[in-house]
């Protein structure tokens, strides 16, 4: 960042840029000008500030203001009373604390090193993320580190696969750097699309270079050169800022060949996807992007040995790759003073729903779920009481407020037929209907699987229609028998996540609101069904 | 290989009607190899005012990265983002995904068809809008949400859903 007396950080995503931002940045340079702020004043276009639901978000630094819901004919008054006459706007100010610049630093229950850039830097600037000790990571590695240290690094950090399957990071890159073959690949899983999280896609749009640092580790240490980016093909401000970054990354002599001259050459290539779910599964978006339908794999082999154009490759997720830069710095005994000894480190999560304040948090890896809802959250909207919780997607498990207790690692929520999946906590009050909310998770289901496996593609479709039987008041209660039978074959017999993951929603909803599905079956729709898209 | 890529943006808005876009030399930019496809196919699909890939489109395809025609066809119909059929100049889309649904997307789509007229992957008589659903969106704090093109909308009521298909019908 140049030297300025006030650094002014307008959130620019998708949700900004619903709610005007572009309008409200007109207004601010105006205003600036107009007031002769310009030299004063520096505006940074940023990434998400980590806040969900308030329109335009500007934070004010180094004064750690934050004003939400911002429109252009506000700009005047913040620029007058707060930047010329120090004064903050308190019917804008919204009751949030700045985010953190400095890795691991805490603030009340958030820990930030994947995000901790994420709403700090410009992101379409590189010199903001050297300027923050961006690309230190990569030097280090490449200069005093062999590539065998550098797995062993990450394998004494614990860190796990954030994609939701919780694998050993180490433990994958050491089997490709074993495998045999001179051609290997390191594949950024960035096919965000499990309903309800955005955390990737805040992490592309705020930081990107962070993924690019990290990727590039990710091939010297397992001895790779070239890396692919797997974006959803919705994700347009992601694709746009990733080539962004690229093009300064090699500019810099970041990535391309002879990297910091010290004779190792590594570089990455965009992919968008086009609207597929199960692309998402490993073996799914190998094929895609080799150019065919996502159609999962049969595993053995697994992509560590026979994966893109079936050579040896890397498959991590977003948010595992953005703690690589870290561990790295600062060393694995500081990333295992973080989180539960069999799970280090933080997760991102979702909140959402009926909670005050939606959005992205980063906390330590083992946080109660209590403490997401009630502390991070802020508790239900209008003093409600809380019905259920969906925790870890579509494909998560429902929670009832007995569980709010439970720890939020990978270990403790297996231990409850739960799982932390992508990190998403759908948070439902008693206005929620769960036969309804169950009736939405099977119709994503029926429409994304792929058809390729016949437990799946029949399960999903079978598990629709009895569905339906049962919120008519159509059905006898041995239809949720029937129901639990078959995710259980699906379990059992599908060929990937997406129809074994079917179990989850449907055997919790069935039995901790069973009492729920048998008022459908004896009275058919319930006032607070919302009906059927 | 290395970053040999064109820029693409995905989900943007197609070129305006009576805009010709060469075909050829947009698949130029592709380098020929197969796993080019699914971002070649996005790039013809937009480059169509109708938004939707054409026999035409296919066998180009096809035969600049030379692979069999079934090939191409059996991964365009896998993907919900690629058409065969023509659709509306503005193509919108309702997240339906379990965060939406609690906030109500069901009355969005239900105010969407009473107020164009057509059903969920339907496309309007005068070619304007077509209307699909689709998966997260990722904007879900401020649910129910919808895309209009490559433009997101949140918050929705009935009453803003007309204005922001009013603001379109304008334009045209």
């Amino acid at each position: 960042m140049r030297p300025a007396r006030v650094h002014l950080l307008v959130a620019v995503d998708e949700e900004a840029r619903l709610s005007g931002v572009d309008q409200v940045l007109v207004a601010l340079r105006e205003a600036l000008e107009h007031y002769g702020l310009g030299d004063e004043v520096q505006v940074i276009e940023t990434g998400t500030l980590g806040i969900s639901g308030q329109g335009v978000v500007l934070a004010v630094y180094p004064d750690g203001v934050f004003y939400g819901q911002v429109r252009p004919e506000d700009v005047r008054e913040i620029v007058e009373v707060h930047l010329l006459k120090g004064r903050p706007v308190a019917r804008l100010r919204l009751p949030t604390a700045a985010p953190l610049s400095r890795p691991g630093e805490i603030l009340g229950r958030q820990v930030r090193v994947v995000l901790r850039n994420v709403g700090v830097i410009d992101p379409e600037n590189i010199e903001e993320y050297i300027a923050q000790g961006g690309y230190e990571a990569l030097a280090k590695a490449l200069t005093e580190m062999k590539p065998e240290e550098v797995i062993e690094e990450v394998r004494r950090a614990g860190l796990r696969g954030r994609g939701g399957a919780g694998f050993p990071t180490g433990v994958k890159w050491a089997a490709v750097r074993q495998a045999p073959g001179a051609e290997k690949y390191v594949i950024c899983n960035a096919d965000e699309g499990e309903p309800g999280t955005f955390k990737d896609r805040l992490i592309l749009e705020g930081d990107p270079h962070r993924i690019l640092e990290a990727m590039a580790i990710a091939g010297y240490a397992v001895g790779a050169k070239l890396g692919i980016i797997y974006v959803r093909g919705e994700y347009a401000l992601s694709i746009r800022r990733l080539h962004r970054a690229l093009e300064q990354a090699r500019k810099y002599g970041l990535l391309g060949e002879n990297i910091l001259e010290t004779g190792f050459s590594f570089d990455i290539e965009v992919r968008p996807g086009a609207g597929a779910y199960v692309c998402g599964e490993e073996t799914a978006l190998i094929e895609s992007l080799e150019g065919k339908r996502g159609w999962p794999r049969i595993r053995p082999p697994y992509p560590v040995t026979h994966g893109l154009w079936g050579k040896p490759t890397v498959v991590n997720n977003v948010e595992t790759l953005a703690n690589v830069p870290d561990i790295l710095l600062r060393g694995a005994a500081w990333f295992r003073t973080l989180g539960t000894p069999t799970c280090p480190g933080t997760k991102v999560y979702t909140i959402l729903g009926h909670v005050r304040f939606p959005g992205l948090v980063e906390v330590e890896m083992g946080t109660p779920l209590r403490v997401l809802i009630y502390e991070l959250g802020g508790g239900l909207r209008d003093g409600r009481a809380l019905k259920a919780v969906l925790i870890g997607g579509a494909a998560g498990a429902f929670l009832t407020p007995e569980d709010l207790d439970i720890r939020l690692d990978f270990d403790s929520l297996a231990g409850r037929a739960a799982v932390l999946g992508s990190g998403a906590v759908l948070v439902m009050d008693e206005s929620a209907c769960i036969v309804d909310m169950l009736g939405s998770i099977l119709r994503f289901f029926r429409h994304e699987s792929c058809g390729q496996c016949a437990p799946c593609r029949a399960g999903t479709d079978l598990l629709l229609r009895l569905w339906e039987r049962v919120r008519k008041g159509e059905a006898s209660e041995e239809v949720l028998g029937r129901m639990v039978e078959i995710v259980e074959t699906m379990r059992q017999a599908s060929l990937c996540p997406l129809g074994q993951s079917l179990a989850l929603p449907v055997r919790s909803a069935l039995e901790k609101f069973r009492e729920e599905f048998l008022e459908h079956i004896s009275r058919g729709p319930c006032a607070r069904c919302k009906g059927e898209e | 290989m290395f970053g040999g890529l064109p820029v693409w943006g995905g989900g943007e808005a197609p070129r305006p009607k009576g805009v010709t876009v060469d075909k050829k030399g947009l698949l130029e930019k592709f380098p020929r190899s197969p796993d080019v496809l699914l971002a070649l196919l996005h790039e013809l699909q937009r480059a169509n005012p109708q938004n939707y890939l054409t026999p035409e489109d296919l066998a180009l395809a096809a035969e600049h990265l030379g692979l069999p025609l079934s090939r191409v066809r059996d991964a365009v119909t896998f993907y919900t983002m690629f058409s065969l059929r023509p659709r509306g100049k503005h193509i919108i889309r309702v997240c339906d995904s379990p965060n939406c649904h609690l906030f109500g997307a069901w009355s969005v789509v239900e105010e969407i068809k009473e107020f164009l007229g057509i059903e969920v992957g339907e496309t309007t008589p005068d070619g304007l809008f077509t209307l699909e659903l689709t998966s997260c969106l990722g904007a879900c704090g401020v649910a129910p949400v919808m895309m209009v093109d490559d433009e997101v909308f949140g918050n929705l009521r009935p009453e803003r859903v007309r204005e922001i298909l009013r603001r379109f019908k304008g334009e045209g």
